[in-house]
Order: C-alpha cells, then structure tokens, then sequence
C-alpha cells in the first residue's frame, strides 16, 4: 500500500511510512455549532454520537455519517500525505479507432483545452449522446502528460460499468477501480475509477477530476461527496463535470456564461428527443384508496399490452409499488416490479432486456443508466416530488436511445402539473431546438 | 427526526402514552423496525434455537459433556438484515446502533430473567478491544441496567467467526480475573449464539469458581 496522495485514520496505518511527508490532524473537531468531521465535513449533530472508549479511556465523539470508510473519532485522528505524489507518462496511450459526432468533438476538444489550462468545465450533453467517448481524448492527453486522472461516479453500478470498458480503450496504463469492497482498495493508479465515498481517503492526489453525473443522487443532495472532490483533487488541477440534467443554478450560471459549459443537445443517432406528453389522471391517490387505478392508465397499460410493446412505469413511493404490482399482474401474470431494495433487482431487469417482462413498474432507481431498446415509458404521479427536473428529464431520456427505434411514447400521469414537470418538458424542447440549429438532427 | 439505521426522516407518531408516561419514541423508522424478526414459536427450551422437538440435537450432546449453561435465550434470528446491521455495529464500530436493540433486549431478558441476577459479558482479547474501541457484549448488557462482573478473561485471540465448528471446540478460551462470582447467579452475554462453543466454556469455567445457576443471553441465535 502506498501512502503518497491520501488521507488515512492512525488506525488504518498498518504499515511503515516517511514521517516527514505527513502531516497528523484531528479528525473530529469542535466548533461553535457543534462537532464537525473533518474528513467527510458532515456537522448534522444527529450523525454523531459517543461511547465510552476502550482505546482513549474517555466518552469519544466519533462521526456516523463515514463510518463505512473506517471510524473517525476524537482519538482516532487523520495522517495526510503531504510529500510528492510520483508521477509516469505514458506515449499516447489510447487505442480506439471509433468516430465522433461533430458535436461530440466540439466538447471532446474543449475537454482537451481545459485539462491542458488545468481549467473547470461543465459537459452538458443529453442523455444517449455518448459523453464516455467525450473523455477519450483527454484522458489521453492527461496520461501523456505524466497527470493523474481521477473519474468519479455516484454510483458502484457504475464504477463496475466504466472500469472495463476505460481498461479496453487504454491497455497499457494501470487502472484502479474504487468502490466498498474493491481489490484494489488503497492503490494509486495514473487512471483511477471511483464511488465518490471513496475519494475521502485521499488528499491532492489527482490532476485531472472528472465528476460524472453530478446531479445524479446521493451526489446532488449530498455535500460530503462535492467536498471529497475538492479534497482528492490538487488545488492546481483541472475539474470536470459531466451531466444530463445540470441543476437550476449551474443552468443559470452557463446562461450568463458565468460557467465554462459545452453542450451536446442531440444524440449520436441524429434524431430529436422525445418530448414528455402530460395527461391529467385525478386524485390516483385516493382512488387506490378504493383499489381503483384512473381509467387513462388502465387504457395505457392495455394498449402496450396488445401491441406487446414493452415499457417503464415510474411510481412515487415503494410502498404504493408494493401494492400496485399484484394488481396490475392481473392484467398480465409477468408484470413485476422492481426497486432499490430488491435483491433480484439485477435478474428483473435482465428479463425485462429480454422481453420476457412486458411492463416493469419501478421507482426512481431506474431513471439512470438502463438502456433497453423500443421502450415506451410512463410516471405514474409525477405531481410527487420526488420526480424532480432531472429525474423526469432522465426518465424520458430512456426511450428512444438505439437508432434502430429512435422514437417513443413518454407520458406524465398527473394530478396537476409542477414547475418541475413544466421545467422539465421546456428542457427537452430547448435541447431539440438547439440541436436543430446546430444542424444536429435531420428532419 | 433521523433514523438511527438508515439516516432517512420520518416522523414518529406522537401519544398519550408518550407525554405521561416515559415511553420514547423508537429511535428507528418503522420499515428498518419491521426488518428485525424476534425469535418466535417453538423453539428447543435449552438454547431458543427454532426447533420441533423441546430440546435439539445439540443441546442432549451438551447435556451428555456436563455442560453448566443452564439455558439460553436470545432475542433475534440471524439473517441478512441481522448480518448488515451486525457488521455496521460490531465491525465498523458504530456503537449508537446498540439503541436499536434497548427495547427489545429488554423484553426478552424480563420475561426470562428475575432482577437478582449478575451478568458476565463475554470479553474481547485486549488487541480486539483496542481495534474496535468497545466489546459488543458488554454493549448489549449495558442496556439492561444490571450490575456486571468481569470475571473472565480471554487467552485466545482468534475471532470465533474465523474458525471452523470444529476448531471452536477446542482449546480454552478464557481465564479467570479473580472477581468474585461464588454462590452468585450468573447470566453470560454475548452478541451471537452459533454452535454455543463460547458460552459453555464461559459457564464452565465461571462454575469451577464457584457460580451457581448459570443461564446465557444472546442478542442473537444463528
């Protein structure tokens, strides 16, 4: 295990290292408003607690929130590697001869400039447009350079999905692929693929930090993983955001130009997105008091059943899941349901690729990530607020991903609309006209 | 307020029974609650495994090798849930999660137990005790509000749920620290009971110095 570029707890220090490159500091601290964790910075008081300690001999404070990551407690304090992190370079390491759209290598060449100025950059591109290739290049570039790139993801799904497939394009450099439980745990490669929980265990370690899916949970409503971002990477280093679905705010902050920002508003396939339809279904809450759905999502689920296309359809809560699954399995006895808990989550979603399930209910876990081609998609409630902008922007961003079956249904089944489902329909809308514009989509 | 296990908001519902009595609202929400399944029906009076026949297989072979445990009784079965929940308490050492258990830990132990007993936690080798900052057992006891003798000591350092069944049965386990347990009646706690290896050594060697009526309780039985 080496030491250089990290943070560990003295209790993780189970081998010899330079006491001169470290610096040691409390991991707990006390401020005016209460505790405060310096690893992970979480200050919610509730996420602490003490015992009496065995190994101090005192009541210990030790904090809650990043204990997955080993306990952080007032006796237990932090050693930072402040020495040099070495450094290889490798001679144009990439090997992949794949094309890129021209507006894939607009942001491809502007991800390039921004390594090279150590510069930040938000890549804005839809959903299906291909951002993985985007980083190609740069990476390349940074690799060449003798830097050291980090890529974090929200998400272990996706760290297991990307791993291998940067692995392919970059044969010869040394990967790392970070997550709870991973073999390589402890590891400084030149190419490092991380769950942002991960990043806490180390300090100025990366010159290039590319952030994928900023908005994605638990990222967005999580500040412990943006401060693990600033801290893993190197006060001079460049810093890369990748997202379908950027916030209200960065939206705002582009707009006045405020934040370097490149869009990617079409598809590789050259097709617009589908654009959501709303239709408003009454109080479905209340109805399902009486074990009744509204009659407009009776008639959808029907008609996708005779024409044997298959489809999502989002719901709020597990619970209402729970419920609606046997009742919509009269209909049709392979209709299954599936959310973040379920541990045959992976076997459902199989079968649903394989078509042996015609409709698959779920909550929001599926908004991301899933691509099945010639799908149709529904929310059911999309009033609720858990359906935020970015998650109906990413619902809809499931149909319609192959260029074989470029188009789709999407549908909001409503008891009235929200600003969130209004914003979200002007979002799709505006990324078509820019892609019109831009000449990115024939029609 | 935040749920002590999975850190998600939930409102408790608020009672009479909670403005003029002591009662305190559960510091988990109610589907990680549900998620704990008590040890229930029929079970082998001996050791609370879930059993058909009043005493198990198990427990007539302990019988027969003299054993002074008396009886067990635990609170939860060991499943998936029981697993996470053990390794975020025990192996990552979030001590706060021992408050999941209070009220039940409780129950149990009042229903099986009179007030005129000691309770013996079963100790960690010192190395163990400085790695993960507190013994688990003594967690668990330190719920009930009884007083605690630490009359053992552990000689071996191997953890019991690296070994096989067969290597927990041999070698000693513990010594004794020369607190005084004579004519006492004595209920051993652990965290887990397995094949129960720990705990009739544990009741073995608190009888040869002197204890009377030795019982265990576990947290859970696997």
């Amino acid at each position: 295990m080496h030491f250089a570029g990290k943070q560990l707890l003295t209790s993780e220090l189970s081998f010899p290292y330079d006491k001169q490159h470290v610096q040691i500091v409390d991991s707990i601290i006390k401020t005016k408003r209460g505790y405060m964790c310096v690893r992970c910075n979480n200050d919610d008081q509730q996420l602490f607690a003490s015992f009496p300690c065995a190994r101090c001999g005192r009541i210990c404070t030790y904090c809650r929130k990043c204990i997955t990551m080993g306990r952080c407690s007032e006796c237990n304090p932090l050693v930072i590697w402040t020495g040099p992190t070495p450094s290889i370079s490798f001679s144009s390491p990439l090997q992949w001869n794949g094309q890129l759209s021209p507006a894939q290598q607009l942001a491809s060449d502007e991800v390039c400039h921004a390594i090279d100025r150590n510069e930040s950059l938000l890549v804005w591109a839809v959903c299906g447009a291909g951002k993985t290739e985007v980083l190609f290049a740069g990476i390349d570039m940074a690799l060449s350079q003798g830097k050291r790139v980090c890529l974090a993801a929200p998400r272990t799904d996706v760290v297991l999905e990307l791993a291998p497939r940067l692995a392919n394009v970059f044969p010869s450099v040394d990967i790392a692929a970070l997550y709870g439980g991973s073999q390589d745990r402890g590891k400084l490669a030149s190419l490092t693929v991380s769950t942002t929980h991960q990043l806490l265990r180390y300090y100025r370690a990366f010159d290039v930090m590319i952030v994928d899916e900023v908005d994605a949970f638990p990222y967005s409503v999580d500040s412990m993983l943006s401060y693990a971002v600033e801290r893993a990477r190197k006060p001079n280093s460049s810093l890369i955001y990748l997202t379908a679905t950027p916030n209200e705010q960065w939206q705002r902050e582009v707009k006045s130009g405020q934040r370097k920002a490149v869009t990617i508003p079409a598809r590789y396939h050259r097709h617009p997105l589908p654009v959501p339809t709303f239709e408003w279904c009454g109080n479905w809450q209340k109805k399902w008091r009486h074990k009744r759905l509204p009659s407009c999502v009776v008639r959808w689920v029907n008609e996708h059943l005779e024409r044997n296309k298959q489809a999502f359809l989002f719901v709020p809560h597990i619970d209402f899941l729970q419920q609606v699954v046997p009742y919509l399995q009269q209909f049709h006895p392979r209709i299954e349901g599936v959310h973040a808990e379920d541990p045959k989550r992976k076997e459902k979603v199989l079968a649903f690729r394989r078509g042996q399930i015609p409709l698959l209910v779920t909550t929001t876990i599926l908004e991301r990530g899933v691509t099945v081609p010639n799908i149709d998609v529904a929310v059911l409630g999309a009033e609720q607020p858990i359906f935020t902008e970015s998650a109906l922007v990413q619902i809809a961003g499931r149909v319609g991903r192959s260029a074989q079956y470029p188009t789709g249904d999407v549908r909001f089944f409503h008891f009235g609309k929200t600003k969130a489902m209004v914003s979200a329909k002007r979002h799709i809308i505006r990324m078509n006209d820019e892609a019109r514009k831009r000449g990115l989509i024939d029609k | 307020m935040k749920c002590l296990i999975c850190h998600d908001e939930w409102m408790p519902p608020i009672s009479f029974a909670m403005l003029f009595t002591l009662r305190q609202a559960d510091v988990c929400c109610p589907r990680c609650r549900a998620r704990f399944i008590r040890l229930e029906g029929n079970r082998c009076e001996r050791c609370s495994r879930l059993s058909d026949v009043p005493i198990c297989a198990d427990c007539i072979k302990w019988k027969q090798r003299k054993s002074a445990l008396k009886q067990n009784y635990s609170v939860y079965i060991y499943d998936d849930w029981m697993k996470e929940v053990m390794n975020r308490f025990k192996f990552r050492g979030d001590y706060a999660l021992v408050e999941a258990f209070r009220h039940d830990v409780c129950a149990v132990f009042n229903e099986h137990f009179s007030s005129d007993v000691f309770l013996v936690p079963i100790p960690l080798s010192p190395s163990r005790l400085a790695e993960r900052g507190f013994n688990q057992a003594e967690a668990i006891a330190s719920l009930l509000s009884l007083p605690m003798i630490f009359a053992l000591r552990r000689i071996d350092d191997e953890k019991q749920s690296k070994k096989t069944r067969s290597e927990r049965f041999v070698g000693r386990k513990f010594c004794l620290t020369g607190e005084d347990v004579a004519e006492k009646r004595i209920v051993i706690v652990d965290d887990i009971y397995t094949t129960g290896a720990t705990v009739h050594e544990a009741a073995n060697v608190l009888y040869a110095a002197g204890a009377r009526d030795i019982s265990s309780f576990t947290l859970i039985r696997s």
